[in-house]
């Protein structure tokens, strides 16, 4: 995946992510329309599909809502690289399938509009801009079998027997 | 190496003699919670995946609480999600209009969850129900219907975070103090993906609603959840109410613990969290010059019967601010109707107050007190992020229920001390 980076700075929380006022809904679609709009409100006018969000520390703290991975997703944002991830979001972001990477290293030499590579099969973010490389561990055991089987639904269908 | 408690309870619910911090495990749930926003995507995705019946209908709650009584068309389009797919399942604990109440004041109160339960909540305020010894932390929707579909949660055990509280505390401090206190300190980061364990003789002389208010707010420093062992208080609140056998764990005086903070009581004032974030921390009475449009008492954080009781202690014989909109909301109909057997809500109404139903409401921005541009509010709720009640512009401070009614009283930010 690559696209251009949006940067956020820390503790970017999910009511910012997707305001309440907007959660009488559980349209993707109408979801996304709304995306960040709390943090930025033009951003999803601005955005493009394949765009990735840069953003600090404690990425979607806040609130439980899986509205926040999923008009990420649904907007068409690739993936979200962040210093730290809340633990709801980063569980939320692995049930659903959205793409997250921890890595401090890529934020810092980042900057808003900077063209970003990610090759989640490799571990690497390439900052095409800047020519930086930086490499992310994998996900435990654990996660991956999750992450492969394309979620957890998918997972616990396939591991579970009513 | 002995083991905590959050350890003890998890590994009780996998099937395992111990667990270990970093292991991952699959958790059988004691209950699994859905509220009127986040149960619709759970239903949507367990439908999805073709699950014809819940796990356990007597362990799935679900509960209308949020943007009820229904405010627009689409939020009534939800909780008929939620409704219908309770009536399918049959569910035991389905809470409706009438009977609903903020879901984390509302389960502990009916006895719904009990001591040494392993909880999920499509909710971030699940960690509350660790004030009673159970490990609850929250989840997403999609967890949500993986457990209500399997009965289990994948989980990461903790590291554990101990923090130690001695001393009387002084006149108008509580849980929200307690807590708040540590928010200041570690940060809205400082407890990410960790059991934030509270101890020492200033918690076993708390009582247990303030104790719910404490458990309730360990999210706010990203804890996974917060955990309170439970003692003889816990169970002479359990008495009458508990639907299950309560299974009493402690941490072991050898666990391990990642860092240990001390706290002393008896020289803590109550304290604000001022915009945007919750680790802001400040005594009110340092903030006596701010003026307030608006003040909320109520939600799953400070919407109890003893916080209600410290409310019209403050507001008793006395009038709201004429710039002030003063708005309660009893947390559960036990609370509102207790409330009215005590002479409160007539204290409340006698204050200007507008009273209103158990509902989740303005905490969230949902409705019943949504603030404008350039408005401030104080709350007794758990969050100050920007919007967090409504207009990106406006300001929402946090405080416990006395300093809130006192400020209500002023139409500033007010330390009840000052009146």
């Amino acid at each position: 995946m690559k696209g251009k980076a949006w940067k956020f700075g820390d503790n970017i929380n999910t009511d910012e992510i997707i305001p309440a006022r907007y959660l009488n809904t559980s349209d993707n679609a109408e979801l996304a329309s709304h995306v960040m709009e709390d943090a930025d409100p033009d951003f999803a006018k601005k955005m493009s599909k394949g765009d990735i969000i840069v953003a600090g520390e404690n990425f979607g703290c806040g609130s439980s809502r899986e509205h926040a991975p999923i008009a990420i997703k649904t907007a068409g944002i690739a993936c979200v690289i962040a210093k730290s991830f809340a633990r709801i979001f980063f569980r939320n972001s692995i049930n659903m399938g959205l793409a997250i990477i921890e890595s401090p290293e890529a934020v810092d030499a980042t900057a808003e509009g900077d063209m970003v590579e990610v090759d989640l099969a490799e571990g690497t973010i390439t900052n095409v801009t800047k020519g930086g490389k930086y490499t992310f561990p994998a996900f435990p055991p654990e996660l991956e079998g999750i992450i492969a089987e394309g979620g957890l639904m998918s997972y616990v269908k396939k591991n579970v027997t009513q | 190496m002995g083991h905590t408690i959050t350890e003890k309870i998890i590994a009780a619910h996998s099937g395992k003699d111990t667990v270990s911090p970093g292991q991952f495990v699959y958790a059988d749930v004691d209950i699994a919670l859905g509220n009127d926003i986040t149960a619709p995507i759970a239903i949507r995705e367990f439908r999805d995946a073709g699950f014809k019946k819940v796990f356990d209908p007597t362990k799935v709650v679900l509960v209308n609480d949020h943007f009820t009584p229904n405010k627009d068309i689409k939020s009534a389009e939800q909780s008929k999600i939620v409704r219908e797919f309770a009536r399918e399942h049959k569910l035991t604990h389905f809470y409706d209009v009438g009977t609903v109440g903020v879901e984390h004041a509302l389960l502990p109160e009916q006895g719904i969850v009990v001591p040494g339960d392993l909880i999920i909540g499509a909710d971030s305020h699940t960690c509350t129900y660790g004030a009673l010894g159970a490990v609850a932390t929250g989840s997403g929707s999609t967890d949500l219907a993986a457990a209500m579909a399997s009965g289990k949660v994948w989980l990461k055990v903790p590291e554990s975070m101990k923090f130690v509280f001695t001393g009387k505390r002084g006149a108008w401090v509580g849980g929200k103090d307690f807590i708040l206190a540590v928010i200041g300190k570690i940060g809205v980061s400082g407890a990410l993906y960790r059991a934030m364990e509270f101890c020492g003789d200033a918690i076993t002389s708390l009582p247990v609603e303030d104790r719910l208010t404490m458990c309730n707010m360990a999210i706010e420093a990203g804890g996974k959840n917060g955990i309170i062992a439970a003692d003889a208080a816990t169970a002479e609140y359990e008495k009458g109410r508990a639907e299950r056998k309560s299974r009493i764990f402690t941490s072991d005086p050898d666990a391990s613990y990642v860092v240990t903070h001390e706290f002393d009581a008896s020289s803590m004032r109550p304290l604000v969290a001022c915009p945007h974030l919750p680790e802001n921390v400040k005594p009110a009475a340092e903030l006596s010059d701010i003026r307030i449009d608006q003040v909320v008492i109520g939600s799953c954080t400070n919407g109890r019967i003893s916080d209600l009781r410290i409310a019209a202690q403050v507001l008793k014989g006395r009038v709201a601010d004429g710039n002030v909109r003063l708005i309660v909301l009893p947390a559960t109909p036990e609370i509102y109707k207790q409330a009215l057997k005590e002479g409160l809500l007539e204290i409340f109404a006698e204050a200007n107050a507008s009273i209103g139903p158990p509902t989740c409401g303005p905490c969230l921005g949902g409705h019943m007190g949504i603030l404008a541009a350039g408005e401030r509010a104080v709350a007794t709720t758990n969050r100050n992020f920007v919007g967090r009640m409504g207009h990106p512009k406006s300001e929402v401070f946090l405080s416990n229920p006395a300093v809130a009614a006192a400020s209500a009283v002023t139409g500033r930010i007010t330390d009840p001390d000052e009146l």
